[in-house]
């Protein structure tokens, strides 16, 4: 049965097949990047060096999902420990020789570039989390809970204290959702939830900078403060909002065109999207967004191991929260928290990032367990 | 957990729905509120000509700097290179924007020239924009000065003519739509909402040239004999337009840069002096319209005083018997208040207030004065007779002037009028009977021969009728000083048919001060170049010597 089905399969999808790619998941990111070039066309005001750049890093970003690809996932969780602390370990030289920029010091200065250490966190926690659980017996002991919490907080705080808390809460969540989909209790994880809110005040009065909780004020009203905090998240409101149902069409958002709307290449290019193309634009790229979650979920379902799985599904849950953050920042419901739009933003580190997650996700498909088995 | 995806992804889907369905309206308008803006079409003033069509004011574009403070805050370090091209201290400008920090228009610097405001616009400092403005010119500067007046920064009349004819000659500003970035700069038209409409062009009855002429020689007399101030009056006896004004000391609307309130004040009009004998005339003419005297009556004025009252009236010598001619030609005050008392005082009064004496002109000039005249139920003898020969009732130059015109114009009182073409609607009044108006003149013309008062005032080839006038100056402190002098000279020329009507004051000439003396040249200089500019024919050439071009004329008949 099977022979005669790999016979039916045209030549591309067997290619795609040799390089270890998927081809449904490899089209939607496809969509997903054309439509990038297009709404940072538009964002530039037409410029097309701007698209160039971008296409440039999309290129990188293929490359590297490729490499990433051909790594099975056993040798991925081999490395996984490694990984991890060499992360760890950058993230300890950011805090002591890092280069400072945008008022946080995030970047190691590599000579040739410039490298953001907490983005290989993104990866490199969930990936430590899932070979700390992936060869134990699921659903995890409390002990093992409380292991998997330190190495998720690790990177945590390292991150905050640079200061980058969106970022911390990416890594956070990456590597919480390992932990979640290993099977912790619901008793836990309200337990969980009750800590969280005790934690709260102490955060927001002994931890969080100023810039933070004025984040926070801001997004609770940000009329308050119109000139100042307040000003990104009113100019996108007004721009998603007077795009109306059919939007003001491609190159006409006035919002955009004429310059009101903050970071309209990188974060807030969803309220350029959401302008020009109105209700069904939005609906149609977060329908979008939803087949590739669906696909990578798919894809960690049939996972060959646990190890797989945990990793593969978180990745895909991460892609989610990139989402949901963005959006949510830009249409008001979050607070401006700095995750650009994945995929469509622009910019290298995060679509490099991502497009190594994906390229995790492709390997773990060519390696998936077979169904019969 | 998928339901948790599902919830999380319908919270999206909702929130799309609510920003683009259910509030699209609140945030299309909150757009347009940010980058729509309704901006002012300038329009220019009118322009003000002469009666030959010469400009006297005019608008010309300039721009002015303004910035939204807002959005150059962040900019400060670019002010040194913006304060070089406006050439203004940069901590000067820095301090403008952080005083109006709280407002999105401040003004950097009006009214620059459109190349230097391009240059400042060049430099593309956010927040910085031009405004079209419009700047008042005065071509002739000085010499029309206190006719025009001035208008303010903001295009307003203030004075003068430009004040009284405001309305006439504001333009209205239109109002257009436009589309401009964060930066405040406009990125296209959105289409005109109203559309500018500019001031109408006045035009007055100045003649440019005769301006000219009464400036220059008011300027010389004033400086000649270091007088305190001075005005002149010419009027187109026909019409009762005014041809030229001008007063010292004077100033230039151009520039007025240390200049005090009195340099502003437009003498001729708002300002009153005890005209003195340039009243004679009057008294005369409304003592032959009464029948009191004939032409060839004989007023006794010996011995050179008259009791009137418990006062007296006196000349300068004993002129014997003297015919209403030789009053005027002598300028008795005796003889004046001889005839002025066989008048009934309400008649007296009657014929000085249609003169004008006391009335406003109706020329519509800010703050002109109406002089004053007391009611006749008040007058005593006294009064009565001073009044005969110019005191104890005030005028102004332009009011005098005025009254002339009825002497000058066959009994006849036309408005006086700033505009060209005179004024419509106020028709003109009978004051005396034309053969009066006549006679008067006649007796006039002695008063510039060698047995006359002022034998200056002549022009060659014109008859001159007039009369001088040497006014003691009413003290503050009560009666009148006896060395500040007004010295007048009130008259028409061509005798026989005016063309025109002047009057030149002169106010506290230090190196002498009879009318006939200090008055009496301007007056001949000014009429007789105004008469020559006019084409007048002359009327009092020498027997046999004719006009050239007569001459050539008949040459070519022949």
């Amino acid at each position: 049965m099977r022979l005669v089905e790999a016979r039916r399969e045209s030549l591309p999808v067997r290619l795609l097949k040799w390089l270890k790619l998927d081809p449904l998941l490899l089209l939607l990111l496809g969509l997903l990047m054309t439509l990038s070039c297009l709404v940072l066309f538009s964002a530039g005001g037409g410029n097309i060096d701007l698209v160039l750049r971008q296409l440039v890093r999309f290129g990188v970003a293929i490359g590297v999902m490729l490499f990433v690809a051909q790594i099975t996932p056993h040798a991925l969780k081999l490395w996984s420990p490694w990984i991890y602390a060499v992360g760890v370990s950058m993230l300890i030289a950011v805090a002591v020789i890092g280069v400072t920029g945008k008022g946080a010091q995030r970047w190691l200065d590599l000579g040739f570039m410039r490298f953001q250490p907490s983005e290989v966190l993104k990866l490199a926690a969930p990936m430590m989390v899932a070979w700390y659980l992936g060869d134990r017996a699921l659903p995890p002991t409390v002990r093992q809970v409380l292991v998997s919490l330190v190495i998720i907080t690790v990177p945590m705080l390292l991150i905050m204290d640079q200061p980058d808390l969106g970022t911390a809460l990416l890594v956070g969540s990456a590597a919480f959702f390992a932990l979640f989909l290993a099977g912790l209790s619901v008793r836990l994880l309200l337990a969980g939830g009750g800590l969280a809110l005790i934690a709260a005040p102490i955060m927001w009065f002994f931890v969080m900078h100023d810039y933070q909780k004025q984040r926070v004020l801001t997004f609770l009203n940000p009329e308050s403060d119109p000139l100042g905090s307040g000003y990104h998240i009113i100019q996108s409101k007004i721009a998603i909002g007077s795009g109306g149902v059919m939007g003001k069409g491609w190159m006409n958002g006035s919002q955009s065109q004429l310059d009101f709307l903050p970071e309209q290449s990188t974060d807030f290019i969803f309220s350029v999207f959401g302008e020009e193309f109105g209700l069904v634009g939005s609906l149609l790229l977060l329908l979008l967004y939803v087949l590739v979650l669906a696909r990578c979920l798919r894809i960690a379902s049939r996972a060959q191991d646990s190890y797989a799985r945990l990793l593969a599904g978180s990745i895909s849950l991460t892609f989610f929260v990139y989402l949901f953050v963005n959006i949510g920042m830009v249409s008001g419901l979050l607070p401006v928290v700095g995750v650009p739009l994945p995929m469509v933003s622009y910019g290298g580190t995060s679509v490099v990032t991502l497009a190594a997650g994906f390229g995790m996700l492709m390997s773990v498909n060519a390696n998936k367990r077979l169904m019969n088995r | 957990m998928l339901g948790a995806l599902a919830v999380a992804g319908l919270c999206l889907v909702g929130r799309a729905v609510q920003l683009q369905v259910l509030d699209r309206e609140f945030y299309v308008g909150q757009g347009d509120a940010r980058q729509q803006r309704t901006v002012p079409l300038p329009a220019h003033r009118g322009m003000i000509v002469d009666r030959n069509g010469q400009p006297l004011a005019m608008s010309t574009p300039v721009d002015s700097v303004w910035v939204n403070p807002k959005d150059v805050l962040n900019e400060m370090h670019r002010l040194p290179e913006l304060a070089r091209i406006l050439d203004v201290p940069a901590e000067n400008l820095a301090e403008r924007i952080a005083r109006g920090k709280s407002r999105e228009f401040v003004y950097l610097k009006r009214h620059l020239p459109p190349h230097i405001a391009q240059a400042a616009l060049d430099l593309e400092v956010p927040g910085v924009s031009l405004q079209r403005e419009y700047r008042r010119y005065y071509p002739t500067g000085e010499v029309s000065g206190h006719l025009l007046g001035f208008t303010n920064i903001d295009d307003v009349g203030q004075e003068g003519l430009e004040l009284a004819f405001n309305d006439w000659l504001s333009g209205k500003e239109g109002a257009k739509r436009i589309l401009q970035d964060r930066l405040g700069q406009t990125v296209s038209d959105l289409g005109q909402i109203e559309a500018a409409r500019p001031g109408r062009d006045l035009a007055l009855s100045i003649d440019r040239r005769v301006q000219y002429l009464a400036y220059r020689v008011l300027k010389s007399t004033v400086q000649k004999y270091q007088a305190n101030a001075g005005s002149v009056v010419l009027l187109d006896a026909t019409t009762g337009e005014v041809i030229a004004l001008a007063n010292q000391p004077g100033f230039n609307p151009n520039n007025r840069r240390g200049l005090v309130g009195s340099h502003y004040r437009n003498r001729a009009v708002t300002d009153v002096f005890e005209p003195g004998s340039t009243m004679k005339p009057i008294t005369v003419a409304a003592a032959l319209e009464a029948g009191k005297i004939a032409v060839d009556s004989k007023i006794r004025t010996a011995p050179g005083y008259l009791r009137v009252g418990n006062n007296d009236v006196r000349d300068t010598r004993d002129y014997g018997v003297l015919d209403p001619a030789g009053v005027i030609m002598k300028s008795s005050n005796v003889g004046a208040a001889k005839i002025a008392l066989s008048m009934e005082t309400e008649y007296h009064w009657d014929v000085l207030t249609r003169f004008g004496f006391g009335q406003p002109t109706g020329s519509g000039f800010p703050g002109e004065t109406t002089g004053y005249l007391h009611g006749y139920h008040t007058w005593s003898e006294f009064e009565q007779a001073t009044i005969s020969f110019g005191y104890g009732l005030s005028s102004s130059a332009l009011q005098l002037a005025r009254a002339y015109t009825v002497l000058a114009n066959d009994g006849v009182l036309y408005p006086v009028s700033f505009q060209k073409g005179g004024l419509d609607g106020v028709r003109p009044s009978r004051v005396i009977s034309s053969q009066t108006a006549q006679t008067v003149r006649d007796m006039m013309q002695t008063v510039v021969t060698r047995q006359g008062t002022a034998f200056k005032a002549r022009i060659p080839g014109y008859t001159v009728a007039g009369k001088t006038g040497t006014a003691y100056k009413y003290s503050r402190s009560g009666g009148y000083d006896k060395d500040r002098y007004t010295s007048v000279f009130a008259g028409m020329a061509p005798a026989t048919n005016p063309r025109f009507v002047a009057v030149v004051m002169i106010d506290e000439p230090q190196r002498g001060h009879y009318g006939g003396v200090v008055a009496a040249p301007a007056f001949a200089e000014l009429v007789g170049d105004a008469l020559r500019l006019f084409d007048v024919a002359p009327d009092d050439l020498p027997k046999g010597q004719r006009l050239a071009g007569q001459q050539a004329d008949e040459g070519g008949a022949a």
